[in-house]
């Protein structure tokens, strides 16, 4: 069984190997695939969503092949520093202390603002219990405000929690939120002011890969130039979005 | 899949669930299912082999040879599974590349390490950022299983140890008394008669076996659990077929499908204990020889 092991191991190895020379550059293009509409796994199993739509045209312009990945989000980074993937597309923004361990290119959104999610307007966004995804800037801002934080892996959860009371809100992207508030039938509200926590979104790639992020950063420039940002942006997060 | 399925938006009832359970993102759910399996049914007996050697390492009379299996089944035995599966996976991939590395680009200048990167000539990425999709979760799938090995060998070792402990002395005697070398002692009389002390055991890290499986997607390899918790969570209309929150549900059929793999489980390892104690000198054995006696 060891050897059958070790034979499969082998067999990966060469067609690895057989395969080096086809193509020169692949890029691999990691993912969350569970924030609609900025990505997601749609039903036929595919990523889909604003940064699919966005990272293919970029991998066109900057004459690259590209291929999604999915990853958790809580190891994004980690697996993108050892070279599981060679970017982050994934409504990153950009913040001191992740361009600290990885780098990014110039922003594709602007910086949006992040609002509160409950059940009923009378919640308190300071001193109450609070749901944000792990990791994220929300996370940072809610565990600053003096709330209660409780984190989720998913963004999903974080609307299940508010959803079925073990919290009081979510603190989220208004973009990501906007949508699930409108289908939710008058259940969901948004509470409170708006807060604009970070810059804007960009992607990230490894501080050692300055050429693949000069690439990039040319091609975000060109879609700014010709407005085709502009356009994919109100096409997915709608016309009142912020645009360059 | 069917041909009512092209508009989704205009369906109802059972034509709705019929095309929505039939999406690609499904099927890839059903196909992890085959993925636990396989995982399962290559696991169980590579960690076997693991653990068989573990035991009869940890039995040598060559001392380094026996710290080495007592070593490796103290070790791993005490790290927490999700601490080994975070860093020994991580760790094995990169010493993998390393060698890689090595072997493939001697003329390479940077550093490996570059602050937090870890950067390796591009032929000896593992596998090579240009294959195909499929080879990188293969390679995940490979590493997944060498990881549950290692592991599940740690204990199968133990068990497997102490399983050859409990054969009866005086059957050694006798063998040796026939004269039979200890290699002979070992393979002929030995081997055979530990497995009905080591099954109770084996059967045990079995049944965890079977649970620990959602490990793999610490590891990657996007497993049934992945797929209930990312089909079952809400989907708002930028999705084909939108639901509201739907987890439960996805949870209870992964939960009849465990309870029905550790049920086959049961009643397959009782057979096999059954045939095992058949005329051996165990308690076991006993009785039924005294009920076909009677």
């Amino acid at each position: 069984m060891k050897k059958l092991v070790l034979t499969a191991a082998a067999l990966v190895m060469s067609a690895g190997m057989a395969l080096a020379g086809s193509h020169a550059t692949t890029v691999r293009m990691g993912t969350e695939g569970a924030y609609p509409p900025y990505n997601f796994i749609n039903d036929a199993g595919e990523v889909d969503g604003f940064e699919r739509e966005l990272g293919d045209e970029l991998c066109k312009r900057a004459g690259l092949t590209c291929e999604w990945v999915t990853n958790d989000w809580d190891s994004i980074i980690p697996n993108l520093v050892s070279g599981n993937y060679d970017t982050i597309i994934a409504g990153m923004s950009i913040t001191p202390e992740r361009d600290e361990v990885i780098d990014f290119t110039q922003e594709y959104i602007p910086g949006s603002p992040s609002a509160y999610v409950a059940l009923s307007d009378d919640v308190d966004t300071t001193g109450g219990v609070i749901a944000a995804q792990t990791a994220t800037i929300q996370a940072g801002y809610v565990a600053d405000s003096g709330a209660t934080l409780v984190e989720f892996a998913t963004a999903d959860e974080t609307i299940a929690a508010v959803r079925n009371g073990e919290a009081d809100a979510v603190l989220a992207d208004k973009d990501f939120l906007a949508p699930i508030v409108a289908e939710s039938g008058g259940e969901l509200k948004f509470v409170g002011e708006d807060v604009v926590i970070g810059g804007g979104v960009g992607m990230g790639v490894r501080e050692s890969d300055t050429e693949l992020k000069a690439k990039f950063n040319a091609a975000i420039q060109s879609m700014k130039d010709d407005g085709s940002l502009n356009a994919l942006i109100k096409k997915w997060f709608g016309e009142d979005a912020q645009t360059f | 899949m069917f041909s009512w399925c092209t508009d989704p938006d205009t369906l109802e009832g059972l034509a709705w669930l019929s095309c929505y359970l039939t999406t690609g993102k499904h099927m890839a759910f059903y196909r992890s299912f085959g993925t636990v399996m396989v995982l399962l049914l290559v696991t169980a007996p590579v960690a076997l082999a693991f653990g068989f050697a573990g035991a009869m390492a940890a039995r040598s009379h060559f001392a380094p040879l026996s710290w080495l299996g007592k070593g490796y089944t103290a070790v791993v035995r005490g790290v927490p599974d999700i601490a080994f599966f975070l860093f020994f996976v991580i760790a094995l991939d990169q010493g993998i590349e390393y060698l890689r590395h090595r072997i493939k680009c001697p003329d390479w200048s940077e550093p490996i390490r570059q602050g937090n990167d870890f950067v390796v000539c591009p032929a000896a990425k593992m596998p090579l950022s240009t294959a195909p999709q499929w080879v990188h979760e293969t390679y995940g799938f490979a590493l997944a299983v060498i990881t549950f090995a290692i592991v599940f060998g740690a204990f199968a070792a133990n068990v497997l140890y102490g399983g050859m402990r409990a054969v009866p002395r005086a059957q050694m005697e006798t063998a040796e008394a026939y004269g039979m070398s200890r290699r002979q002692a070992f393979w002929r009389i030995l081997v055979p008669q530990m497995w009905v002390y080591a099954l109770p055991g084996l059967g045990n890290l079995w049944m965890i076996l079977i649970k620990a499986t959602p490990l793999l997607f610490l590891l990657g390899v996007e497993d049934i659990v992945y797929w209930a918790r990312e089909l079952g969570g809400s989907k708002t209309s930028a999705f084909t077929y939108p639901h509201p929150d739907w987890r439960l549900y996805y949870f209870l059929a992964l939960l009849a499908f465990y309870l029905l793999l550790t049920r086959v489980s049961e009643i397959l390892l009782d057979r096999l204990m059954a045939r095992l104690t058949h005329g051996q000198a165990t308690s076991g054995g006993k009785s039924t020889d005294k009920g076909l006696a009677i």
